[in-house]
């Protein structure tokens, strides 16, 4: 069990390598761990879930409004299932909410039919329109103008972070390797396959490709141009704890001709969040956000729900979806090569992880890597970091055994110094401040830092880490 | 759950310059047990962390923050206070008991009376829609100060301050005190101050960041249309604060619209009956002698509170028209005694102030010189003896 960060990786053959360590490539690392083999799980970047997987809007879905038949519909179903179940068992907050998709004009309402009955072929039969009334009643905050919706009472909000860190710990634990700064720069074909990385040579008999935004770059690599990946923007903002009283249920948009829209959603953090926008660019890196961005979602935000817009923020974000033009996942299978390609995962891919993994799985075996001897996973307990569940801070029995969790260091979200040290000695310890608030929720409050910043800061350098 | 229950008389939340004052004065004066709770683990408030001269009343310029701080720790404990520090009020069990976390478990306390003394913090740039990538660097003067005199972080090389207002020029004091060269002050407003050396961009406002890993940039823009980019790698959130206002919220205690801090009388009470609230909890920013002040000047009314004296009802509103921007106290069930404070979103240069009541004029004054959104405006109290507290709101307006 082993965590890299620098310096040559092991020598010798891995029988499965998997690039890309965000949600999907963890859960394909953690399904391959069960197995008796030698597995690696590499990333470019300095920690798990760096990419698109810690910037999304964190949304555990049914898979109601995929296009039926396809093989997205299919592992979403099957992986909110999956996630669902796992999250309950190792800890990863999921608060069930229920969404409504909320009608702000004629065209929307007209379109809630169609949507009851297409959720109806992905194999979701809880979707029931609600008149305006309802939804009213359940929503007394929402903005003027409501003619209806459609219930979704399937939907959840999840801890995106928790996740991608759970397969990632269990993945390491049980055997795994984990090489973090391990950027894949060249791949040569054979049996083995000889990467290239910027950690020096690595072989590996059997290769998946989930590099999210990349894998199409390095699909070609390996000799294929089956896809493009558009990277398609999606600008959030989450608003302050105190505006969580204002919304109960994930507010879904009715999808019209402009893709998905604008979804304001309580997040499992206890914030509340407004996004996403759509925008589709040429760079893979742009992650920042914009003024027009901002001003667009404001101005949704207001219309949906306007006391929102007088509440404080604490954080903007954006986050890069792996469009492909495509309305499925690209997710082929090169068995002559050994070889599988999990692409264009776009905006399901933290719920479907699970099925996805499963599915890969299968899809290497028919590249005949055995598959036999699968064993079950020791379960995790992930430190909680949902404000709907017991939080340290609030847990007198667990400050009496142990007092530092009494210490809060960062005041705006309350977390204590116990979880901080417990995050810095973890399997999957944090590279950076962002790391450890992934981990912990420190400095993700209204202050970002005023308070608690330069603390948090010298307990993270404080710690030499490997 | 093993959760302890106390009583004590009056629970102070805060033990900055205002929540310590108030202790003082009342233990003094008999109040019985004053605890003041701290969720730091040190007392003095933001003072401990201002290494620059200037606190006391007048200001004293060679009196600097961590020495104030340690004198009204010293004044509290000095008066019977119980001072406990790394103790955090979490919420609220009841109207006046406060649920608390600290290595020592988890306690409810309940009061006869509780002052909320929980200071404020400058807005950062999440808050402020500052767009671009979320890179290091980026810092409010809170953190940077702390960061620097608590725990001699390094800050950068190059560092542009965003506000250019007291607290903007302490923060670039303090960056070049650790070596860090301050290249540039910028407000959105037509006039500063900054510091010699260092150049005022005024008109001016950030329109991004740039930089991944850590920051490389901030573009800017000027009213008239010029734009840029200056290359820095740190950034200075300064000013712009808000109270911390989280416990006041969950208690349902009445917020006022213009200060985010609860809504009080002139003798501090808030509109739940034994809850009061002082210092910057109340408006954001003043000097911490108006905290402290506040605080002073509050403690006859908890006292007046323990004996029995009856919470009155909220009098009429004081409501700011723009560009008057927040006013406190208040509203008045009784004449004010003390200077109210007044601020304004824009600068005014020699402002004329005017007071009605239901179209009647009570008050009006010129004040000679140029007031910056940064400082407030103190106005003498004796006009507020004309308001008729039968009458609607009064309005402040400014011409
Ligand atoms: C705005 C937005 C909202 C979303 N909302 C939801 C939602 O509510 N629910 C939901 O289920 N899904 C949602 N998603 C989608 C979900 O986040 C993605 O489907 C998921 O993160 C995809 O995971 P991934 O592992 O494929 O990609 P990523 O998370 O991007 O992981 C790929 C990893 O590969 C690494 N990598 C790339 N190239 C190399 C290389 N050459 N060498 C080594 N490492 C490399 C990267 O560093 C990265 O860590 C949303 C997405 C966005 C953008």
């Amino acid at each position: 069990m082993s965590v890299t960060t620098r310096g040559a990786l092991p020598g010798g053959a891995y029988d499965v390598t998997v690039i890309g360590a965000g949600v999907v490539g963890s859960a394909i690392a953690r399904e391959l761990a069960r197995l008796p083999l030698r597995i690696a799980l590499l990333d470019a970047s300095d920690d798990v879930g760096d990419g698109t997987s810690k910037a999304n809007t964190a949304i555990l879905h049914t898979g109601f409004d995929a296009v039926p038949g396809s093989l997205e519909s299919r592992l979403v179903r099957d992986g909110s299932r999956r996630l669902a179940a796992y999250a309950a068992e190792n800890g990863i907050p999921v608060e069930p909410l229920g969404a409504l998709l909320v009608a702000w004009d004629g065209e929307q309402h007209a379109a809630l039919p169609s949507l009851a009955a297409k959720a109806g072929r992905n194999g979701y039969h809880d979707a029931r329109i609600v008149t305006a009334e309802e939804v009213r009643s359940r929503e007394p905050h929402l903005g003027p103008g409501v003619l209806g919706a459609l219930d979704v009472p399937g939907e959840s909000v999840i801890c995106p972070w928790t996740t991608t860190l759970a397969y990632a710990t269990q993945a390491v634990r049980a055997g795994v390797d984990l090489h973090l700064n391990c950027r894949v720069d060249a791949v040569t074909s054979g049996d083995p396959h000889l990467l290239a990385t910027g950690r020096g040579p690595l072989r590996t008999r059997h290769l998946v490709n989930a590099a999210g935004l990349y894998a199409d770059e390095i699909d070609r690599l390996l000799g294929h141009d089956d896809f493009t990946v558009t990277p398609r923007r999606g600008q959030l903002v989450v608003f302050d704890a105190l505006a969580r009283d204002l919304v109960r249920h994930i507010l879904l948009p009715v999808p019209g001709a402009l893709g998905k829209g604008v979804l304001v959603a309580p997040t499992v953090h206890g914030k509340v969040m407004l996004g996403p926008t759509a925008e589709d660019l040429d760079d893979k890196t742009a992650t920042g956000s914009t003024a027009e961005g901002l001003a667009l979602l404001r101005e949704k935000g207001r219309r949906i729900l306007p006391a929102l817009l007088d509440e404080e923020v604490t954080a903007v974000y954006a986050g890069l979806r792996a469009a492909t033009g495509s309305e499925d996942y690209a997710i082929r299978a090169h068995p002559a090569q050994r070889y599988v390609t999990v692409g264009g995962i776009r905006s399901t891919g933290l719920t479907a992880s699970m099925a996805i993994a499963a599915h890969v799985v299968d899809l290497l075996a028919e590249g005949g890597l055995p598959t036999s001897g699968a064993e079950d996973l020791e379960p995790l307990r992930m430190p909680n970091l949902g404000e709907a569940f017991p939080r340290p801070y609030r847990d007198a029995e667990l400050i009496a055994s142990d007092p530092e969790y009494g210490r809060i260091v960062c005041h705006c979200e309350r977390v204590t110094r116990g979880e901080i040290r417990d995050a810095l000695a973890s399997t999957v310890p944090p590279g950076s401040l962002d790391g450890l608030r992934r981990r912990t929720r420190a400095r993700a409050g209204r202050c970002q830092g005023f308070h608690c910043g330069a603390e948090v800061r010298a307990l993270l350098e404080s710690k030499a880490r490997p | 759950m093993n959760t302890t229950d106390r009583r004590v008389d009056v629970l102070v939340i805060g033990a900055g310059p205002a929540g310590l004052a108030l202790a003082a004065r009342a233990a003094r004066a008999g109040a019985g047990r004053v605890e003041v709770l701290e969720r730091d683990q040190q007392p003095g408030g933001v003072p401990r962390h201002c290494h620059h001269g200037g606190f006391g009343s007048p200001p004293r310029p060679w009196l600097h923050g961590p020495e104030y701080a340690r004198r009204a720790v010293t004044a509290a404990l000095d008066a019977g206070v119980a001072l406990r520090t790394g103790v955090t009020a979490t919420g609220w069990a009841g109207p006046l008991t406060l649920e608390t976390t600290s290595p020592a478990g988890l306690e409810r306390i309940t009061a006869r009376a509780v002052v909320l003394a929980t200071g404020a913090r400058e807005r950062p740039r999440s808050a402020r829609l500052v767009p671009g990538t979320r890179p290091a660097g980026v810092l409010t003067t809170g953190e940077l100060q702390r960061s620097l005199h608590a725990y001699a972080q390094p800050a950068g090389r190059r560092a542009v301050l965003v506000g250019a207002e007291p607290v903007s020029r302490h923060a670039a004091r303090a960056l070049r005190r650790a070596g860090t060269q301050a290249v540039a002050m910028l407000t959105e407003h037509p006039r500063g101050t900054a510091l010699p050396g260092v150049p005022l961009l005024t008109r001016t406002t950030v329109t991004a960041l740039h930089g991944r890993g850590r920051l490389t940039g901030v573009a800017v823009r000027h009213q008239d249309g010029r734009a840029g980019v200056i290359a820095c790698d740190t950034v200075v959130f300064t000013g712009d604060w808000i109270p911390d206002h989280e416990l006041a919220r969950r208690g349902g205690i009445t917020l006022d619209p213009g200060t985010r801090g609860p809504c009080v009388d002139p003798a501090f009470r808030t509109t739940t009956p034994g809850v009061f609230a002082i210092g910057n909890a109340l408006h954001g920013a003043e000097p911490a002698a108006t905290a402290a002040a506040e605080g002073t000047a509050a403690a006859p009314a908890v006292l007046a509170h323990l004996t029995g004296t009856p919470w009155p009802t909220p009098g009429p509103r004081l409501l700011p028209e723009s560009p008057l921007t927040w006013i406190t106290p208040n509203h008045l069930p009784t004449p004010a005694t003390r200077p109210l404070l007044l601020r304004a979103t824009t600068p005014l240069p020699t402002p004329l102030l005017q007071a009605h009541q239901d179209g009647r004029p009570l008050w009006h004054h010129r004040f000679p010189t140029h007031v910056p959104p940064s400082r407030s405006l103190h106005l003498p109290p004796g006009w507020t003896r004309r308001i008729d507290g039968e009458g609607g709101p009064v309005i402040l307006s400014v011409s």
